[in-house]
């Protein structure tokens, strides 16, 4: 099978996209016109990890003019229900919370205003209270008998445990003369479009139908889902697609449980309501990679030649378990022996829920997690065994002769010569001359390492996979699920010109272009021809589970239904123009816009006469044909069976192949990385347009270079969110993205019709443990887990080799353990009156009021135990807050310890003081206070870097005034306090710390 | 500029591509929401609203300027230039944007917008700029899908072209000719 003419399928044809998002005009959700009446949402989310929602006061909010309504959990409860996950447990899998919290960002309430100005207002107006309950955010840590529960109903944090075994492990560990292993631990990060989440939607009460428009980019099995949680049949649910999306890399499956809420809102108010996410609460409450505790042992021989893996993996799937997770754990399921030929596998898969962001579909899914491991493991042996790890990947690579291969866990793997690529990015990559500069570079002292990485990188993928979760006997009982359905419908219209839908919903990779260049190419007409429409209409279009922008899929699965519908309309158009011209359709050519005789050109016909005829002349069709106006056509590929008995599962239909290699250099004091060279080798079978691949393989590797060098979804250890924004999750930027030489073989997959495969996601596997490796060459490291941040390798290289640093630098600072990010501070002040005056001020309400910055006043609730309203601002962040202050080790006038709590709408905080008073032995007092606190919440997650010298601002306010109060500071102040005091006035005025 | 009623509206005049536009908005209206939903002008996009991504770049009085950290009633009498000014004329791309094109500079195309008025604005300023500059210029935006490259190279070839050095360009592969 294959196309006759390619006279656009091979090339970069300019994109059919371009023109209209070049000058303004794309369709983007929030670019769309919206029913007269459409109401707007905006979303009041959970500053705590986890804690019980004791009550949501919304009379102030809702008696603002302009808000509709304040839509609470609860308020949800009767007309939807949860998110069903592949893994059935007692777990609460409701899109919003209703008496209980589970992760920072969690929607609490829904805000519905005539615009979204007020909505906001409106969310800053509800008064939410809660009791904190202990939080746990790392994946080990929630294994432990006394961790905190967050799913009482499933009694552990566990979810699922599961074992598989793949040959014979034991055996193989027992009589290998070496065995390793290796632990790593892969932080969070995501896809961070530029485009967020939006959802519109509409309730049709008199049919109890739904019309939600989302950019949504599947997979479609999710419209089950969401149905289901609104509790319609899929055929009312109505879920349309806008025209053009700003990018997702996955992520956008995550908009899904805001599809429910935002539809469940319409219905309750009763009129459309849109809702656009901004960007915090993306960063913050969207969707997340997993991260992933992984212990991986090997056994092999004296050449580094493996023999058997053992995966211990922990899975971390944040506070709920949302389909399809836990997916990202077992899309790579049958590459677990990645590109190498090892028969035997143990594995043990367990799941587990933090108080953290659900996870979801990212870029790479699943693969970064397993490439860290597997490729830092084929870099430790040869270390171990003292052989160039080059030769130890090359000797364990599935032999070329040895395709279509199935691995020990299952997979089919259609095509590939692995070594060829190899040898071909070893010598075009100039591998040697990458050790001399290594070599050179080492002899001057400086920290050179070279990275290797080969990695499988699978596509289209089955949809049975994620039953592999499930045992074999639950699955039976469940009944089979398998299979990847694309399909393609091509209209010619009265006039002869075509229409192919599709449903792909891109978003971005030029979907349009490449179906325009297939169908073309198949009816032997100009591109313009063909016009390609690519979002998806749940109501009107062909589709399936398995439709949608993921796994990689179109230019193999979805481009390739394209064609078979396009080759199904051609064979009916040739016996219509046959039997006008009187010949045999087999001896008709489809070219230049004419279907003609092969031998004699000159009998022919307009091709777009022949394809208007069903319309105009359906008396000329013969009778067999019946119409050729449409032609919709369903595809799933056989190979892609259900997992069998032995939990051998195919999970993917297409595999390429990628090797990459790099030289990086690490600056010795600041621990910068420059990547000297990257050069990625890939394998993806028949390129359709190499313009675009060499797209995805640039836009992949910069987001892998993200995820390894600046991007982390941090939290504090007790769940606070701290990256909400992008000077704290740091996406590359132009200057940071090194040259990149990209390499090509073709394998063309003998399973796809086009003999196409995915190519979008391999450089998000293999670069961040590719440039992990070359880290580790470079500091003689064993183990380096991700991010590669300048602190962390600026320290690894002063373990490494304490070199002094040069003058005028000091030494770099030993990280602070991660997740810690307790305030600390200390100060000092001169007060101007004894300190029997400054104790009796510090215990008086009225006086506090006056001089607590930014208070709105005080409350004495008992000598010891005092409340104040506050007004305080971070950066940008200016909240309102309720403080709770309790005084207690008094020893009047002298020492006093005070522990308090402070909330508000943009977080809390908590934190004691020790103060000390001391006369100065000229009748006034030195103060002295030391404290320590720690702060939550959206406040934590956007002003994470000024929170240090906010509260040093804020704590120096506060004596500042009251020695102002009692009578300014005393006269020997002029000093480092006084100039400190002066300065911290300038800073307050630049924070915007309103004191 | 007068005194200006935090509850109220307020009338904002400016021209907007050089056209007169006129867009009624309170005094917290973003110029992003006054372009976008006051006036349809959805071209440009709101990728970050802190100031970060450049997806809402528009150029004020010849200045690139982030939209989302501007508000609307303070461009009063201003001139406005956005992506849907860029074109010399409805269904022709301008040399910037053709260049774009031809390097496949752009994939979803929502931070587009933005870099485009700060090249537009740049190449204005420095017809000759060298990759270095044009790579600082393209490092105040944020693009999750291309990985700069093709960005930097359409820039460099505009600039070229605006020049008059051009066109040394590649064979146009537009299938649409």
């Amino acid at each position: 099978m294959g196309i006759e003419h390619t006279t656009f399928v091979g090339r970069s044809v300019e994109r059919v996209e371009d023109a209209a998002l070049l000058s303004g005009f794309g369709r983007y959700i929030d670019d769309l016109g919206t029913r007269p009446g459409t109401l707007h949402a905006a979303i009041l989310r959970s500053p705590h990890a986890h804690a019980d929602i004791v009550g949501i006061d919304i009379e102030v909010a809702r008696a603002l003019p302009g808000i509709v309504a304040v839509v609470t959990g609860r308020d949800l409860a009767n007309i939807t229900t949860g998110l069903v996950p592949a893994v059935r447990a007692a777990l609460d899998a409701r899109a919003i919370a209703v008496d209980r919290v589970r992760y920072v960002g969690e929607p609490v309430a829904i805000v519905v205003a005539r615009d979204r100005y007020l909505a906001e207002d409106g969310c800053d107006l509800i008064e939410a209270q809660y009791r904190v309950r202990t939080a746990v955010v790392d994946p080990v840590a929630a294994l432990a008998p006394d961790a905190p529960v967050l799913h009482e109903g499933v009694g552990s944090n566990l979810v699922s445990d599961r074992r598989f075994r793949y040959g014979d492990p034991e055996t193989a560990f027992a009589e290998s003369p070496h065995s390793l292993s290796v632990t790593v631990r892969y932080p969070r990060n995501t896809g961070s479009p530029m485009e967020t989440y939006g959802v519109v939607a509409t309730y049709d009460p008199t049919d109890d139908s739904y019309d939600v428009l989302a950019n949504f980019q599947g997979p479609f099995s999710i419209h089950a889902v969401v149905a289901r949680a609104l509790k319609v049949p899929g055929n009312r649910l109505r879920l349309r697609t806008p025209p053009d999306s700003g990018g997702s890399f996955g992520v956008k499956q995550g908009v899904a449980p805001y599809a429910v809420l935002i539809a469940a809102t319409a219905r309750l108010v009763g009129q459309p309501v849109k809702w656009i996410e901004d960007r915090l609460e993306h960063l913050s409450a969207s969707v997340s990679a997993t991260n992933r505790v992984t212990t991986l042992k090997a056994a092999f021989d004296g050449e580094g030649r493996v023999t058997v893996l053992n995966w211990d993996q922990v899975e971390d799937c944040g506070a709920y378990l949302r389909a399809p997770e836990p997916a990202t754990l077992y899309r790579m399921h049958g590459n677990l022996t990645g590109a190498y030929a090892i028969r035997n596998v143990a594995v043990r898969n367990r799941v587990v829920l933090t108080n953290k962001t659900p996870t979801g579909l990212v870029r790479g899914f699943g693969g970064p997690q397993v490439y860290y491991p597997l490729e830092r493991l084929m870099q430790c042996i040869a270390r171990k065994l003292g052989l160039d790890p080059f030769a130890v990947i090359r000797r364990n690579l599935i032999p070329a002769d040895a395709f279509p291969y199935r691995t020990a866990t299952g997979a089919l793997y259609d095509s590939g010569d692995y070594q060829r690529a190899l040898d071909e990015a070893a010598r075009d990559g100039e591998l040697d001359d990458l050790k001399r500069r290594r070599d050179a570079a080492r002899a001057e002292g400086r920290l050179y390492g070279i990275g290797l990485t080969a990695a499988v990188e699978p596509s289209v993928s089955n949809m049975g996979y994620i039953t592999t979760v499930l045992t074999a006997a639950e699955r039976a009982k469940a009944g089979p699920k398998n299979g990847a359905q694309s399909t393609a419908t091509i209209t010619l219209d009265p006039v002869g010109s075509v229409t192919v839908q599709v449903a792909s919903v891109p978003q971005g990779q030029g979907h349009r272009t490449v179906l325009a260049q297939v169908v073309a190419d198949v009816l032997g007409i100009p591109m313009g021809q063909v016009r390609v429409t690519t979002d998806l209409d749940t109501a009107k279009d062909a589709w399936s589970i398995a439709s949608g922008n993921y796994s990689s899929r179109f230019a193999a699965a979805v481009a390739g239904v394209a064609h078979l519908a396009a080759t199904q309309l051609r064979d009916k158009l040739a016996r219509i123009a046959a039997a006008q011209l009187n010949l045999r359709p087999e001896d008709l050519v489809f070219a230049d816009g004419r279907i003609a005789s092969r031998t004699n050109p000159d009998a022919g016909l307009p091709f777009g006469r022949v394809a208007a005829t069903s319309h105009w002349s359906p008396g000329l069709v013969p009778e067999d044909i019946g119409s050729a106006i449409r032609e919709t056509v369903f595809w799933t590929p056989p190979e892609l069976t259900a997992p069998d008995a032995d939990d051998l599962v195919n999970s993917s239909l297409c595999h390429g192949f990628i090797f990459d290699l790099c030289g990086v250099e690490i600056d010795r004091v600041t621990g910068k990385i420059r990547i000297d060279r990257y050069v990625t080798m890939h394998d993806c079978g028949r390129v359709l347009h190499p313009g675009m691949v060499e797209g995805q393989v640039r836009g992949g590797f910069a987001q892998a270079l993200g995820a390894a060098v600046y991007e982390e979804l941090a939290y504090g250890d007790d769940g606070a969110f701290l990256s909400g924004t992008f000077a704290d999750y740091l996406l590359p930027t132009a200057t940071e993205v090194p040259d990149l030489r990209i390499l090509h073989v073709e394998s063309p997959s003998p399973f796809t019709p086009l003999g196409a495969k995915g190519v979008g996601e391999g450089n998000c596997m293999s670069t961040p443990v590719c440039l992990a490796n070359a880290v580790a060459d470079a500091l003689g490291l064993d183990a380096i887990d991700l991010p590669l941040t300048p602190s962390k390798l600026a320290s690894l290289a002063a373990g490494a080799d304490e070199p002094a640093p040069p003058a005028g630098h000091a030494a770099p600072k030993p990280p602070a353990k991660p997740g810690d990010r307790t305030l600390r501070g200390e100060g000092l002040a001169q007060v101007a009156a004894p300190p029997e005056t400054v104790w009796a001020m510090l215990l008086d309400a009225d006086l506090l009021a006056s001089v607590i910055p930014g208070s709105h006043g005080v409350r004495k609730l008992s000598d010891t135990h005092f409340q104040a309203d506050v007004s305080l601002g971070v950066g940008p962040v200016k909240g309102r807050y309720k403080a709770d202050v309790t005084l207690f080790d008094l020893e009047a006038p002298r020492t006093a310890t005070l522990t308090g709590t402070v909330t508000g709408s943009l977080g809390s905080g908590g934190g004691s003081g020790r103060i000390t008073l001391e006369p100065d032995g000229a009748g006034g007092t030195r103060v002295s206070y030391v404290y320590e606190a720690a702060v939550g919440g959206k406040v934590a997650a956007v002003g994470g870097r000024l929170l240090d010298g906010a509260a040093r601002v804020i704590i120096g306010g506060f004596f500042a005034a009251l020695a102002r109060r009692a009578g300014g500071p005393s006269g020997r102040n002029t000093g480092l306090a006084g100039f400190l005091r002066g300065l911290l006035r300038r800073l307050l005025a630049r924070l915007g710390a309103s004191a | 500029m007068p005194q200006l009623d935090a509850k109220g509206r307020h009338a904002v005049a400016f021209t907007l591509n050089g056209r007169p536009a006129a867009v009624e908005v309170e005094t917290r209206t973003l110029l992003t929401d006054a372009l976008r939903h006051g006036l349809g002008a959805t071209g440009t996009h709101v990728g970050c609203e802190h100031g970060v991504c450049g997806a809402c770049t528009v150029s004020i009085d010849g200045v690139p300027a982030r939209a989302c950290l501007t508000l609307a009633v303070g461009i009063e009498g201003c001139a406005i230039r956005t992506v849907e000014g860029l074109a010399p004329e409805p269904g022709r791309l301008g040399s910037l944007q053709a260049a774009f094109r031809r390097h496949h500079a752009l994939q979803c195309g929502f931070c587009t917008a933005g870099i485009l008025v700060s090249l537009d604005a740049y190449l204005a300023l420095r017809p000759s700029p060298s990759r270095r500059e044009i790579t600082e210029v393209v490092g105040g935006h944020l693009c999750r899908c291309t990985g700069y490259a093709p960005i930097i190279e359409a820039a460099l070839e505009a600039a070229a072209e605006l020049r008059g050095e051009g066109p040394a360009l590649a064979p146009s592969e537009n299938a649409h000719a």
